[in-house]
């Protein structure tokens, strides 16, 4: 169905061909690898749920622990990152900037360094170290920059500066102006940053692999594990079980958030 | 009248910050204040321990030489099939933006593990080498391996942004050039190039940072071919050599915080992509 007005484009068809074949190709062949009794043999040995049930069996509980990682994480960078996003979006000085600045580095830097910087300076706490306090502190440094932008970008728009002065004129404190006029109206920027900090934090590594205890393991972990020790079957059910719960998931948030932006957005 | 009525408005803005402030300096700052001073518990020259010593300083070579590779690679295809799927309608065009942008949201391991399903010892390449030649060819542990993992992480992200940055470019100019009997090459090199140089300006930096970071992808490779966070946390763990660890850290933070800098120096804002 090519527009007529479109110019034929034999090298950037084949290109996206190909491309499209290298993204897409390992994941059904993961999914079969999961399913199937022997991967060596192929379709040929039968499908099965065997290595599913064994995945479920020894690390079903990381995704539960993900689950609930990814949720306090959003919880806590709301709190701390929409009022901190009405701060920076109000000031424009010079400390707000180098603040600015700051909280963001910890996108640019490695997760790695995070990590051990993280470790060296609170490995010693051991009932901190050993619990899942300690991933959930480290995904939320991490996180918070995300949640920051995005609800600051919203709270800088001309429209809302108006409706506050209309608010504080009309004899409302600023509590009442913060809950019953700023956050309604950037709303769909907190959804659109909790959905990015939920899907970052659910599939964060390079920080969880240092960070976790052999109690305290993420979904990504289990992978990582599994993969290392295990047969190239139950690595793909575990992949599958990612899938399988996770992406689900995140197509959901999606579309709600998409509503929500639908209804509430302007 | 609740006294915070009568507040400064300064100071307002000053205990909205201050829950994140005081969160951020506890938890990132201060950390890494201790892992920047480390090193120099074992000497200054533990600083320049990835100037200095050869291994090392091969490491961090390899990484950047591999980061750079994958960026060039990466920008090339996502260009090429950003600029088709923002150009050309056909049926199921939505299903496979969201199949090729769908990666954004795994883990590195899930993609080294991608590639030993494509180039391990029990892979698809090995068996069809196999029925072919007799011969069971792997490339998931070598230099080949790492860099088809980078280049399944970074090529989403460049193919979101450049469908999206040719969705908004000038038709215009390109009709003209045609008219003009300009060929596909000029085209691409003097109306694509330009207009899509802001774009690859930010993709390129945080493509770049990725790969230099990337350290999922590389641990589940376990590879033969060496990257520098994968030297780190050997250092770490393996040798519970901290100081060197920090210093190698500081070195690759450096590298990439510098090249997100200079991008953003020349115009271009990565890190809200």
């Amino acid at each position: 169905m090519r527009k007529n007005t479109q110019p034929r484009a034999p090298f950037l068809l084949a290109v996206t061909v190909l491309v499209s074949i290298f993204m897409i190709a390992p994941m059904l062949l993961s999914v079969m690898a999961g399913l199937v009794n022997n991967y060596s043999a192929g379709l040929k040995s039968g499908l099965t749920l065997r290595w599913l049930g064994e995945v479920w069996e020894n690390y079903g509980g990381t995704v539960g622990w993900s689950l609930a990682l990814a949720l306090a994480c959003v919880v806590g960078t709301v709190l701390l990152g929409v009022p901190c996003a009405y701060a920076l979006a109000r000031s424009r000085s010079r400390a707000a900037h180098i603040f600015e600045e700051l909280l963001t580095l910890p996108v640019a830097v490695p997760g790695l360094a995070t990590a051990l910087a993280l470790i060296l300076a609170y490995g010693q706490l051991t009932a901190f170290r050993q619990s899942f306090a300690f991933i959930l502190v480290g995904h939320m440094v991490f996180t918070l920059p995300f949640m920051v932008r995005t609800v600051s970008s919203a709270f800088q728009r001309d429209d809302l500066l108006a409706l506050e002065e209309a608010a504080r004129s009309l004899g409302a404190n600023f509590r009442q102006r913060f809950m019953g006029i700023l956050v309604p109206a950037v709303f769909p920027a907190i959804v659109a940053g909790s959905l990015m900090v939920f899907t970052l934090s659910v599939g964060e590594f390079n920080l969880t692999w240092m960070l976790h205890t052999p109690l305290t393991r993420t979904l990504p972990v289990g992978l990582a594990d599994s993969y290392a020790s295990m047969r190239i079957e139950i690595g793909s059910a575990y992949t599958l079980v990612f899938f399988a719960v996770i992406l689900p998931m995140l197509w959901g948030l999606q579309y709600l958030a998409n509503l929500m932006q639908k209804r509430h957005g302007t | 009248m609740k006294p915070a009525n009568a507040w400064n408005p300064r100071w307002r803005l000053l205990a909205c910050a201050a829950p994140a402030a005081v969160f951020f300096a506890a938890f990132w700052l201060l950390p890494v204040v201790r892992l920047l001073t480390l090193p120099a518990s074992k000497g200054w020259s533990t600083y320049f321990a990835v100037l200095t010593d050869s291994r090392y300083l091969q490491s961090m070579a390899n990484t950047v030489a591999l980061s750079v590779a994958v960026t060039l690679a990466t920008l090339v295809l996502g260009a090429a099939v950003g600029i088709y799927l923002a150009r050309h309608t056909f049926a199921g065009k939505r299903m496979l933006l969201s199949l090729l942008t769908l990666p954004l949201s795994f883990p590195g391991v899930i993609i080294g593990f991608f590639v030993i399903l494509l180039g391990g010892r029990q892979g698809l390449v090995a068996d069809i080498g196999d029925s072919l030649f007799g011969e069971r060819i792997t490339f998931a542990y070598g230099l080949l391996g790492l860099f088809l993992a980078y280049l399944y992480f970074s090529l989403p992200r460049a193919i979101a942004t450049y469908a999206a940055a040719a969705e908004a470019m000038n038709m215009q100019l390109e009709e003209a050039a045609r008219s003009l009997s300009a060929s596909r090459l000029r085209v691409a090199r003097d109306v694509w190039m330009p207009e899509l140089a802001p774009t690859t300006l930010a993709c390129g930096a945080i493509l770049f940072s990725t790969s230099m970071g990337a350290f999922g992808t590389a641990f589940t490779l376990a590879s033969k071919f060496e990257v520098i966070p994968i030297t780190i946390y050997n250092e770490f763990t393996n040798y519970a050599n901290f100081a060197l660890a920090a210093s190698l850290s500081i070195a690759l933070g450096l590298v990439t915080w510098l090249v997100l800098f200079a991008a953003r120096r020349f115009g271009a804002n990565p890190v809200t992509r």
